[in-house]
């Protein structure tokens, strides 16, 4: 389903609530040149590192590629194109793209090398930076527990991006650790509603 | 009071809350609550920090996704956050995200954490291999135009009232001559130099 070439946003941070499964399968299936963005490469064989191992990443927009000594290494041969985004502007910017907004305006950045080439725009007398909207072909999210219908409900930490991504994409698809009947995930504890959802691939 | 505390040096402050002094943890991950390492055999595969290890949650803990948790600390709701650093101009002005060429982690919360934090404490060694880290000018890439608010090494505390270095504690067995011997940016001594209250 998803071809060469595609962006994809990734739910995870540092691998953790990243849908591994989906991961796996299009290391297997070998796609390439794709652009991924995500908070951050995680480690080596570790959720979106398993993407960078297999050179399957063309671009990555993401906060953080500290801790995975591949996209450093791939970054400085140019074989990845590596664009660092200041973590609450690029949550704020995968917002902006699903929630149908035109882009955000923020402080963080003003004065730095992240400036370079943006609008700053005053309002009542602060700087901020004009951020535009990011969307993707796919969002591949990872969630605790999905009721068939596809509401989801996250886990701790496990949350991250992932309720955000979904949005933002224009094919959504979930791994759950547990598919649960209709009705079981009270509506108060619904984070995803069901209508964003179009693939529910269950954890077994 | 809401701290957030960077990877490094940082994470040692949680070891050294005074009693009494009641402090949650953010973890930008999604967590505020951040409780000690888990024991043997305990940790939790979907409970971690920034770093993505392990942590446990304290009573009252609560967790979220990233946009709510960079809305706390850009909309002002972070009392403090500790960070490391890689340089700090005699302004106070922050430089810890990369050496061009060299080492390029990325600014992951960095620079929100500086522009939103009510209070930036920066906890790093003094000098860097014999050099410097306190110096003029920030020859590497600033982490945000906002001066942080104090420096803490192993061998001084200096903060920057009107964007000015100035030195306020010396370490235990530190003189202020070697304080300036070990600092590139201009340092202000006023007459009171208090010793550390370790």
């Amino acid at each position: 389903m998803i071809p060469d070439g595609a962006s994809l946003m990734i739910g995870g941070f540092m691998g953790v609530g990243t849908p591994e499964r989906l991961v796996d399968e299009i290391v297997r299936q070998g796609k390439r040149d794709l652009t991924v963005i995500a908070n951050d490469t995680a480690r080596p064989a570790v959720g979106i590192g398993k993407l960078v191992g297999a050179k399957l990443l063309r671009k990555a927009i993401v906060s953080h590629i500290g801790l995975n000594p591949d996209t450093q290494k791939q970054m400085m041969a140019g074989a990845i194109e590596v664009e660092l985004v200041p973590q609450g502007t690029l949550i704020e910017r995968i917002r902006a793209g699903g929630f149908g907004l035109g882009g955000i305006l923020t402080p963080t950045g003003v004065g730095t090398v992240v400036a370079d080439g943006k609008r700053t725009i005053e309002v009542d007398g602060k700087s901020y930076l004009l951020e535009t909207p990011l969307r993707a072909n796919f969002a591949l999210v990872h969630t605790f527990l999905a009721d068939y219908l596809g509401n989801l409900s996250y886990a701790l930490t496990a949350r991250n991006f992932n309720p955000l991504i979904a949005m933002a994409a224009d094919t959504v698809i979930v791994t759950a650790e547990h598919v649960v009947p209709v009705g079981l995930i009270a509506p108060d504890h619904v984070v995803t509603p069901a209508p964003v959802v179009d693939y529910l691939v269950a954890n077994a | 009071m809401l701290v957030n505390l960077g990877i490094g040096i940082p994470t040692l402050v949680a070891n050294h809350v005074p009693e009494g002094v009641n402090v949650f943890f953010q973890s930008e991950n999604g967590l505020i609550g951040t409780g000690p390492i888990p024991e043997e055999g305990m940790a939790h595969p979907t409970l971690t920090d920034a770093g993505g290890a392990p942590v446990t949650a304290l009573p009252g803990a609560c967790t979220f996704d990233s946009a709510m948790s960079f809305g706390l600390i850009r909309g002002g709701h972070l009392d403090m956050t500790v960070l490391g650093g890689l340089q700090v101009d005699a302004h106070g002005r922050l430089a810890n995200w990369m050496i061009p060429g060299k080492m390029v982690p990325g600014m992951g919360g960095a620079m929100d954490l500086v522009s939103g934090a009510k209070r930036v404490v920066i906890a790093m060694q003094h000098t860097a291999k014999g050099k410097p880290k306190i110096v003029r000018q920030c020859s590497l890439p600033l982490t945000s135009a906002r001066p942080v608010d104090l420096v803490v090494t192993e061998l001084a505390v200096i903060a920057f009232p009107d964007e000015r270095a100035t030195l306020l504690e010396t370490a235990p067995g530190v003189t202020v001559e070697q304080i300036l011997a070990s600092t590139e940016a201009e340092l202000a001594v006023p007459d009171h130099v208090r010793p550390m209250q370790l």
